[in-house]
């Protein structure tokens, strides 16, 4: 297989599958949480489920004050990172066209000394988590697997696409072809393991805040 | 010129100046990326290096390497090296032609048996060798016959170097590059759709002062593959700040920015184009607004439409999605299904604890 094969290879056929995947793997998970269904709440209503469930997936997104003093470095470490992700993925010319091509609506990329700058902090914000969570004890002892798998496979796409960018390994047919690759690695996996928080959180928050606010309690 | 004379005495010979030979060595220089302190050892090496004698064979091509060489008009390193190598078989540039061309290649092969040069471009078909003949001969065969009395192949433009547009799916003469046949003779790949005339010549040069150039992991002279498209375009900027095309014509088209989003191969090929440049230096494609087509790399022709970015998938998308959409559906209320009637069998299993259990319990 020549490097051009290779790209074509995982541009297409590779790309569709990991779509596939993804895309049903994320419509079954969600539809297994919301078809199993919970019983019929008998106590009389004290205030709204729907307000207080979108409420708090919005005041659980923005940091609480005290969560923060006592976890400033996971708190802050964390967004970073997270909106790292946010602007690399979505914030990079060639990125948007991928999905412009599914959604038919393009928007303003960023410019890429400042894509750059943020794929570097981001890994380094992902390198500190990931040295907190081996050298603190509880954390250690709360990782699994599969916390080091979704770790790696976020990863992988960010080195990969930084490498291919400056080209710090030839030839770049080559190296685009394998940060797509880690990219449909990371398709694949994200339905199925616990990176699908990116969207059962906001089903957990409105789930959280909905049960109180039918108490008419404050979540 | 005579065929024991050196380059030097050709050129003096030529009423080339010594000023003239410098200009030159230093324009080579420049052309090989080499440090301009190597000047006077360029001008040594070829000063006294012996005309070297090319067989230049043609099998599944169009031309128009041979038409980029020739037409590269007035620009003297060209004319240099070409009046002053001895190219003694190249079937559409001689004059001879039937058994009196073939003659003059057998009998230089003979002559200069180790020691000539072997140009070849275009692809060699083996599926069926009736494709493409010359005076009866296969091209494999009369590849493998030159191919072994040679010092050096030269393969010139992306037919010979990597099958190039014979091979493009679905092959059906069967063409291969001359590295598929090849394997026991340094080769050094000029690809290209044509190569830039003044890659050929800097090749040529570099092999009669320094030997072999070195050469990337296909094969290609890194003097001039060493940098991809995108490194050097003079677009490059736009696409930093995002500024792209979007239309051949729109503004974006008409204020120059990048071709990116049209397409445009830059990023993933390698070659001199957006430095050296074609027509005497006037400009090469993505100047003229064209997106880069990637001619230089190999299977250029099925790596996917020249048309679509580079980084977006090549099936299609929203199609698979929906699909995938469909399936997730019809998957995930199957397993809901299942999960409830799994959930309710359990319930009903569910046996009761009463007082009495416990106090058997306690009992015994
Ligand atoms: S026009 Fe092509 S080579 Fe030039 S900067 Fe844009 S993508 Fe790169």
């Amino acid at each position: 297989m020549t490097e051009t094969e290779f790209l074509q290879w995982v541009r297409g056929p590779l790309f569709d599958i990991a779509t596939i995947i993804m895309v049903a793997g994320i419509i079954v998970r969600i539809l297994q949480i919301l078809l199993l269904g919970r019983k019929r709440n008998l106590a009389e209503a004290k205030g709204s489920a729907a307000a207080a469930g979108l409420r708090t997936i919005i005041t659980r997104s923005v940091p609480d004050r005290n969560t923060y003093r006592r976890s400033a470095f996971t708190l802050t470490t964390g967004y970073v990172f997270h909106i790292g992700l946010f602007v690399v993925i979505f914030l990079f010319a060639p990125h948007i066209l991928v999905f412009q091509d599914l959604l038919n609506i393009s928007w303003p990329a960023l410019s890429t000394p400042v894509v750059d700058a943020t794929s570097v902090i981001t890994m380094l914000a992902l390198i500190a988590v990931l040295i907190h969570r081996l050298i603190d004890p509880v954390k250690r002892f709360l990782s699994g697997f599969q916390d080091y798998l979704a770790w790696l496979v976020t990863f992988l796409p960010l080195i990969t696409g930084y490498i291919a960018f400056h080209r710090l390994a030839p030839p770049a047919p080559t190296m685009i072809a394998i940060h797509i690759l880690s990219v449909e690695l990371l398709m694949v996996l994200f339905p199925f393991t616990k990176l699908a928080h990116a969207f059962t959180l906001f089903i957990s928050r409105w789930y959280n805040g909905a049960i109180s606010g039918y108490r008419g309690v404050r979540s | 010129m005579k065929k024991d004379q050196t380059l030097g005495e050709a050129l003096r010979l030529k009423g080339i100046s010594r000023r003239g030979f410098l200009k030159f060595c230093a324009a080579t220089a420049s052309m090989m990326a080499l440090p301009p302190a190597m000047v006077p050892a360029i001008a040594e090496a070829l000063e006294k290096a012996r005309k070297p004698s090319v067989i230049w064979l043609s099998f599944q091509e169009c031309t128009g390497c041979t038409e980029s060489l020739t037409r590269s008009s007035t620009s003297t390193v060209e004319e240099l090296i070409f009046d002053t190598i001895s190219l003694d078989y190249h079937h559409t540039l001689q004059a001879a032609s039937g058994t009196g061309a073939e003659d003059a290649r057998e009998a230089s092969m003979k002559e200069n048996r180790g020691k000539y040069v072997l140009i070849v471009d275009g692809s060699i078909p083996i599926s069926n060798p009736g494709y493409s003949t010359i005076a009866g001969i296969s091209n494999e065969d009369m590849l493998m016959e030159a191919a072994e009395g040679a010092a050096a192949i030269v393969a010139i433009g992306s037919c010979a170097a990597f099958g190039g547009i014979p091979q493009a799916r679905p092959n059906p003469t069967g063409a291969v590059s001359v590295s598929d046949l090849i394997k026991d003779k340094p080769i050094v790949n000029v690809p290209g759709c044509p190569p830039i005339p003044v890659v050929i010549t800097g090749v040529l040069t570099h092999f009669l002062t320094f030997g072999l150039p070195e050469l990337d992991h296909l094969g290609r002279p890194l003097a001039f593959y060493g940098n991809s498209i995108h490194d050097r375009c003079y677009r490059r900027p736009f696409y930093d700040k995002g500024l792209f095309a979007e239309t051949f014509d729109d503004e974006g088209a008409r204020k120059g920015w990048c071709l990116y989003k049209l397409g445009c191969k830059g990023p993933t090929t390698y070659n001199a184009c957006a430095t050296t440049k074609w027509n005497d230096g006037t400009s090469f494609p993505i100047e003229a607004g064209h997106p880069c087509l990637g001619c230089s790399e190999p299977d250029f022709w099925d790596a996917g439409s020249f048309y679509q970015a580079l980084s977006t998938p090549t099936g299609d998308i929203t199609r698979n999605t929906l699909y995938a959409a469909g399936a997730g559906v019809a998957a995930g209320a199957a397993i809901a299904a299942v999960n409830r009637k799994h959930r309710s069998s359990a319930e009903k299993r569910h046996e009761k604890v009463t007082i009495d259990d416990l106090e058997k319990e306690s009992k015994s």
